[in-house]
């Protein structure tokens, strides 16, 4: 470790100083993901713990490393489970699997794994490299540094993006979320609505076909099976999943959001180390189970989605993945207390509402966090005026 | 019946929200989006206007203009309806005025918040869109006060959310060649987007 260190003592003065001063947040970048960070504050200071952003954005990625596991391992599962009941797979995924002599046993957790890792990773590598380069570029012109924010938002993109994602939309993708998301607003922290959530929300919207509807799912190409979700609201599709499969996430969707209890140890991770709100996913929760029993009570003959408790509705779909990872961004979340209570809440029952009537859209969430991201700002001006009120109110004779 | 206003109401505020699904009245939403108090002011001056001038426009439209309204004048074949657009903007400018002479007699206090957004959007197209989406879709009365006030409502749930929006973007270091009108139309943008949540919903 030392040598490394010193090793990057000697190039510093290049950056600082010499010819290569441009590619300074490049030499910060590496420099302090291997060591913490050499700044200070100079200001006055009133810390109570030292908790940075790196420290943050790392206690997330580690949050999320269930899901990461999750989805290499269902992503290989359903393609496997398809394979072995008769479906024929030609990517290249499965031709490499099948040079390799590893097989496609469903019951095989490695073969599943193997299976999984080579949809997944090309699409993390990629987010990175796309991600990465706009990043650099946006630092090196821009002046500011690398931040870590983006670990995080690289990571959650695939996770949220259907195995048989063609790889120059999910470039395509990255690029609008990171530029038109973030990167135009200054970067991490100033950004109005979630960058992952924008890369999905635009990808949704430009090409329908190939992150909706039945056949981009399962990992095996122009196979047809819809979501879990789907399948509930389609009243002329046997639904043949238990609760006990879509709670594990032993079920087809994005790769990385069908497994609730994945999330749930994600949700552990986040509250107890204080980095998560619990009080965004806590009201998520309750504004989804207040607003299914709502729809259960009315009923309806012609809908069966009316009749989803919300057992069913924690655990299908993305319900969990967002509750717990993206809908507490602090940064496009509200920031006062009450009005997480408020956000949280909308967003669970906007969530139901939009899966329940909205015939053009199976799923809610995504676009659920998004409505509530741009209502945060004044969610949070509402809650500081009344704040202000109440204070002159007492103070003031 | 009570179902059916409720649904055209919900449908004029969220799924054909007037600035974010249809683009219209820009140039205020725009311009008069940079406090969010002053976005409270025109969002209720564009309510107030928007529920007294189309519910008007439909009295004019169906007792005047459309064909066959003057059959009690003895004029059964005459069709006025070229005569809308010049009709909607000449009512609207006038409600507008008369509402603003009422205003400062009666309620001052509302007249002095209100202020210059009143004359403002005389000329705002929201406000002649919604007459116009009222002749289209062949609204009647009580169904266009309740378009006017969802319509109305609409416009400003979505300017008073860009405010917020805008203040907290005091904060962003926005490069500088966007700054100002270039970041506003990037983040109306995403706010359609996030609107497009309801596009679809069958009421």
């Amino acid at each position: 470790m030392k040598l490394l260190r010193k090793f990057l003592d000697k190039q510093e003065h290049h950056f600082t100083t010499g010819k290569l001063k441009l590619w300074f947040p490049v030499f910060e970048m590496i420099d302090t993901i291997l060591y913490s960070t050499g700044k200070v504050t100079k200001t006055g200071s009133h810390i109570r713990d030292a908790l940075d952003l790196k420290r943050m954005m790392i206690t997330v990625v580690f949050a999320l490393v269930p899901t990461v596991f999750m989805a290499l391992y269902n992503t290989g599962l359903q393609a496997n489970l398809a394979i072995a009941h008769g479906a024929e797979s030609t990517a290249w995924q499965a031709q490499l699997v099948r040079s390799l002599g590893i097989g496609f046993d469903p019951m095989n957790i490695w073969a599943c794994m193997a299976h999984g890792a080579l949809y997944f990773l090309p699409i993390y590598i990629l987010t990175l490299a796309v991600g990465g380069i706009w990043e650099v570029l946006f630092a090196v012109i821009r002046k500011h540094d690398v931040a870590e924010g983006f670990l995080v938002t690289s990571l959650l993109i695939p996770l949220i993006l259907p195995p048989q994602i063609p790889y120059w939309q999910a470039a395509l993708g990255v690029t609008f979320g990171i530029v038109i998301g973030k990167e135009v607003f200054g970067g991490v922290g100033m950004n109005i609505l979630n960058p992952a959530l924008t890369t999905r929300a635009f990808l949704f919207f430009a090409y329908p076909a190939q992150i909706s509807g039945d056949k981009v799912w399962v990992a095996v190409d122009s196979l047809s099976q819809p979501t879990a979700l789907a399948q509930y609201a389609d009243s002329l599709i046997d639904f043949t999943y238990t609760w006990k499969d879509a709670f594990f996430g032993f079920i087809p969707g994005s790769m990385g959001e069908t497994s609730t209890l994945a999330c749930l140890i994600g949700a552990f991770i986040l509250i107890v180390t204080k980095i998560g709100s619990w009080r965004i996913m806590l009201s998520t929760l309750l504004g989804m189970v207040g607003m299914s029993l709502f729809f259960n009570l009315i009923g309806s003959e012609t809908n069966p989605m009316f009749a989803v408790t919300p057992m069913w509705h924690l655990v299908l779909g993305g319900f969990a993945f967002g509750a717990v990872y993206m809908a507490t961004d602090p940064v496009s979340a509200t920031l006062t207390e009450k009005g997480k209570w408020v956000y949280g809440a909308l967003i669970g029952i906007l969530c139901v509402l939009v899966r329940v009537i909205n015939p053009a859209f199976p799923e809610g969430m995504m676009l659920s966090i998004l409505f509530m991201n741009v209502f945060a700002p004044i969610i949070d001006k509402v809650v500081i005026n009344a704040n202000v009120k109440r204070r002159l109110a007492r103070n003031v004779q | 019946m009570l179902e059916h206003y409720l649904s055209l109401f919900i449908k004029s505020v969220f799924i054909e929200n007037m600035a974010l699904a249809f683009f219209l009245g820009m140039c205020t939403f725009l311009a008069v989006s940079k406090r969010v108090e002053t976005a409270i002011g025109l969002g209720i001056a564009v309510v107030v206007v928007q529920a007294i001038t189309v519910p008007v426009n439909n009295l004019i439209y169906h007792g005047i203009l459309t064909k066959g309204a003057l059959a009690w004048a003895g004029l059964p074949d005459v069709d006025l309806t070229f005569l809308g657009l010049i009709t909607y903007i000449g009512v609207i400018a006038s409600m507008v005025q008369i509402l603003e002479m009422a205003l400062d007699k009666f309620v001052p206090k509302l007249y002095n918040s209100l202020g210059i957004f009143l004359p403002l959007i005389t000329v705002n197209c929201a406000i002649l869109g919604g007459s116009l989406f009222m002749v289209e879709r062949n609204y009647n009365f009580p169904d266009s006060v309740v378009f006017g006030l969802g319509s109305g409502a609409g416009f400003a749930l979505a300017i008073i959310a860009l405010a917020g929006i805008r203040e907290k973007m005091k904060y962003s270091n926005v490069p500088p060649g966007l700054r100002g009108l270039g970041i506003t139309f990037i983040t109306v943008g995403l706010m359609a987007i996030a609107f497009m949540l309801f596009s679809g919903i069958q009421l």
